[in-house]
């Protein structure tokens, strides 16, 4: 068996997996229970300044629901906790000391000024927790008061409020980054230059997941209004892998250590965030559509996968992927791979030559003998290899992508005769 | 009391004879409809003899367009609601669903197509409108399934119809003729009041051609004629006693069994079955459901040649059927008039392929025997005015239903075709886009 443990930015745990800042994680209650189930670690529902706490609305999560499967998208409306910051530091406490070897982050959304994050870290510290994560990405609520999204969309506030943490507590500082930005690397980089030990990304994606046709409002709809919320499941998983990737191969951030979030369900999307550089992952939505018994298969399955493949710990394949994501200017331009359709596999629904005929390329060419069988044949010459047809099939490895060995050697848009700019 | 009425008690008959399958919900239908890929050119739709676009409207399911769903299905057959219930999917479009070949379960498209004409019919919206009025006048022999396609889509494009019918309720074998288990609550009735609900057709029951009418008369009187008599006649076996106490045609029990207060139906201790279609399944698995204790349906060729499904044979052998094979009936044995037992003669294939008696019998104590070897064309109602040609048994007719007569159509179970509701339907559609062509 692999070697599953990790550590991120000073921060140990037994498995790479921690459940992200949000409602599973609120509580002494839930975090046992999660922890007994056999999560690596948490980061704790975020923490505001002391005083009154906030309030939360009721109806708060929206889902996106395709094709009969529930919550391949969800969103929420909740703020920060909403139980007395002295309760929650209590908890903390217990739990850390109760189950030492996990990974205990509490996250921390506190106004703009430095002696309210002064403040806030001190009481912090004394849980004995693992290191805070400054909450700057929350898109609702909070950032209509300053706080969240608010910060992590300007990167100086980002660098100013890492730096007062910094100076304040020797804890282990993450910055988690909200996706709400054009581009991700100039928060990452404010992070870094302020001193922050690691980002995590994404955090959640302004959205309004449906509205209600009925009543005429969005969802989660709150006494006949709605309002945007932060959307996360796996629909933002792509999103977030492209971020991550573009952090982890920014000349200068690539050493900062990335804790990724975003719509991670099976144990080989975590794999594909450690891939691109994560050194442990964050999941929520999953744990919120099916309990915290899933983490049983994201060890499980990551771990066979590992032994398959010859890993023995995390850090033999931790950014294994970053040196072959590039940009499109150095893409082979001479590369060529055209569909190859398994006539034994397919089961003639027609999605591959419909698609194409309708939407792309008219390469595949149906047809229909006397007994009604139909079969589908690839035009060679017409194929531009785009992927469609394999994505659009049923069957798995029915259609195959197959490589033209044109013994052309490797040109990019930089050497291309079409490219008008091109270097001679 | 080798037969008696009410061997189970009135409740017990009620669950035995609720639908065969319990209507999907609108969970189940979202999962179902879910797993259809909406293939290009679907097989399925090959399959339909009405052709309803069959991804058509399972996608409106899956996008919440259930109504939109229905008239998808009744566009293409407007008996679309029986067709859910009857239609041997298993052979038809559920056969061809591409979903066998990727995980050997089709798309259950036959309850799919319940679902939304359900859904449809509890609004009792009419969602098709008449064109303008043509000032032609068709009329329509028969108010069976065939019968009422064709006026039903003549009143849409336009045109009057009278519908002669010579039973006392329309809807043919949808009213008279179909399991009950399939189609119980009046759903034939109320489908029957669903189609005339378009208006510009009349019903005139209990007008037999041949009696009260001649096709003579109807070329005279109406601008089109479409004949729709389905089958009127009843084989026999060709062997003594065959009017003894407690010999029945299948299909004559059958209609009592939907017309009739079921507790009030004679049930025997023994009961033969003889046929391998469906009607033979029909009427053993209802007799079996009415308290019969030994039901045997008896076939002279193997499971393969029956005309009934594999499933309908698993429907049969489910509710207690025993189904016997190789063996055909050589005399029906009575005491005091009375049937007592059926003999049989067991039976093989020879070198030739021809089925031959083994020479060596069996008996089966009876105290009901069922007929169900098919049924036939009678054309005698026609033999009063000039006939259309008539081959093997039936009208014959080209690919838009015309007749040899200029002015005639016909369709159904009196012409060629597989006997199904769902072909007599399409049939009764291609008439009147003939007759309308024809009119024009």
């Amino acid at each position: 068996m692999a070697d599953l443990s990790c550590k991120i930015a000073g921060v140990s745990s037994p498995n790479p997996f921690w459940l992200a800042s949000a409602p599973p994680t609120d509580k002494q209650y839930n975090v046992e229970r999660a922890f007994e189930a056999g999560w690596g670690g948490v980061v704790w529902k975020t923490l505001g300044e002391a005083g009154p706490p906030v309030v939360n609305v009721s109806s708060r999560y929206g889902s996106v629901d395709y094709n009969g499967q529930r919550m391949i998208g969800f969103n929420n409306i909740e703020l920060i906790t909403d139980r007395p910051l002295q309760v929650n530091l209590d908890e903390i406490a217990a739990v850390k000391k109760a189950w030492p070897d996990r990974a205990m982050v509490v996250s921390l959304m506190v106004p703009c000024n430095e002696q309210a994050w002064k403040e806030i870290l001190q009481r912090v510290e004394q849980t004995g927790c693992d290191a805070v994560e400054l909450n700057f990405g929350c898109p609702h609520g909070m950032s209509e008061r300053g706080m969240g999204a608010a910060v992590g969309q300007v990167p100086e506030y980002i660098r100013d409020v890492t730096g007062w943490c910094k100076t304040y507590t020797d804890l282990p500082v993450f910055v988690k980054l909200t996706p709400n930005i054009s581009d991700i690397r100039q928060p990452a980089r404010a992070a870094h230059e302020g001193g922050a030990d690691a980002v995590s990304l994404i955090n959640t994606i302004n959205s309004i997941v449906s509205v209600d046709l009925d009543i005429m409002a969005p969802k989660p709809t709150v006494a006949g209004k709605g309002a945007h919320g932060g959307y996360c499941g796996p629909a933002v998983r792509p999103i977030a892998l492209s971020m991550v990737s573009e952090i982890a191969r920014d000349p200068q951030t690539h050493q900062l250590p990335i804790s990724g979030i975003g719509g991670i369900n099976h144990w080989h999307d975590a794999a594909e965030f450690i891939a691109l550089g994560c050194g442990s992952v964050q999941v929520c939505t999953a744990a919120m559509r099916y309990g915290y018994r899933i983490i049983d298969d994201l060890v499980d399955g990551l771990n066979n996968w590992m032994d398959s493949k010859g890993y023995s710990t995390i850090e033999d394949f931790r950014g294994a992927a970053i040196p072959n994501v590039t940009d499109w200017q150095y893409l082979d331009l001479n590369y060529e791979t055209i569909a190859s359709i398994d006539e034994d596999k397919c089961i003639e629904c027609g999605l591959c030559h419909i698609v194409c005929e309708d939407t792309s390329h008219q390469a595949i060419r149906a047809s229909k003998d006397s007994d009604g069988k139909r079969s589908y044949t690839v035009i060679d010459d017409e194929c531009v290899g785009c992927n469609l047809c394999e994505l659009v099939c049923p069957v798995p490895d029915c259609i195959s992508m197959v490589e033209v060995e044109n013994g052309k050697p490797y040109l990019n848009w930089g050497g291309h005769p079409n490219n008008p700019m091109r270097s001679e | 009391m080798s037969i008696s009425k009410a061997r189970l008690c009135a409740q017990t008959i009620k669950d035995n004879f609720v639908d065969l399958h319990a209507p999907l919900n609108a969970l189940q239908a979202e999962q179902e409809a879910a797993r259809c890929l909406f293939c290009h050119d679907a097989p399925c739709v090959d399959a339909c003899p009405t052709g309803i676009d069959i991804p058509g409207f399972i996608r409106k399911i899956s996008s919440g367009n259930t109504n939109g769903a229905a008239i998808t299905i009744l566009e293409e057959n407007i008996m679309g609601g029986t067709c859910a219930n009857v239609c041997p999917v298993e052979e038809l479009c559920e056969e061809v669903c591409v979903k066998n070949s990727s995980e050997h379960k089709p798309v259950v498209i036959g309850q799919l197509q319940r679902f939304a004409t359900d859904h449809l019919f509890e609004k009792s919206t009419q969602p098709f409108q008449r064109a303008a009025a043509s000032g032609k006048h068709i009329a329509v022999v028969g108010a069976g399934p065939a019968g009422l396609s064709c006026a039903h889509r003549l009143a849409m494009l336009g045109h009057q119809v009278s519908v002669f019918e010579s039973r006392p309720k329309a809807g043919g074998l949808n009213e008279y003729g179909l399991a009950a288990y399939k189609m119980n609550d009046q759903r034939a009735a109320k489908e029957v009041e669903f189609i005339l609900g378009i208006g510009g057709i009349e019903i005139e029951y209990e007008k037999s051609l041949g009696k009260d009418i001649s096709l003579d008369k109807l070329r005279q009187q109406f601008d089109a004629v479409f004949i729709g008599l389905g089958h009127t006649a009843v084989n026999a076996l060709g062997l003594d006693n065959e009017a003894a106490d407690g010999v029945y045609n299948a299909v004559d029990y059958i209609e009592d069994i939907r017309q009739q207060d079921l507790s009030s139906l004679p049930v025997g201790r023994n009961v033969v079955v003889i046929g391998g279609g469906n009607t033979a399944i029909d009427i053993a698995v209802q007799i079996k459901k009415l308290g019969a204790e030994n039901v045997s349906m008896v076939y002279r060729r193997d499971l393969k040649a029956m005309g009934a499904t594999e499933y309908e044979q698993e429907i049969a052998q489910t509710n207690g059927v025993v189904i016997r094979t190789h063996s055909k009936p050589v005399a029906i044995h009575t005491t005091d008039g009375k049937l007592s037992a059926v003999e049989f003669e067991y039976t093989q294939t020879d070198s030739n392929g021809r089925l031959v008696g083994t020479g060596e019998n069996f008996s089966l104590p009876a105290d009901q025997l069922f007929k169900a070897i098919g049924q036939s064309f009678n054309p005698q109602p026609l033999q009063d005015s000039e006939c259309p040609q008539i081959v093997a048994g039936r009208i014959q007719v080209d690919e838009q239903q015309r007749t040899s007569l200029n002015n005639v159509w016909a369709g159904g179970d009196c012409t060629a075709g597989a006997d199904l509701t769902v072909e007599a339907v399409n049939d009764g559609k291609l008439a009147a886009l003939s007759i309308h062509e024809y009119l024009k």
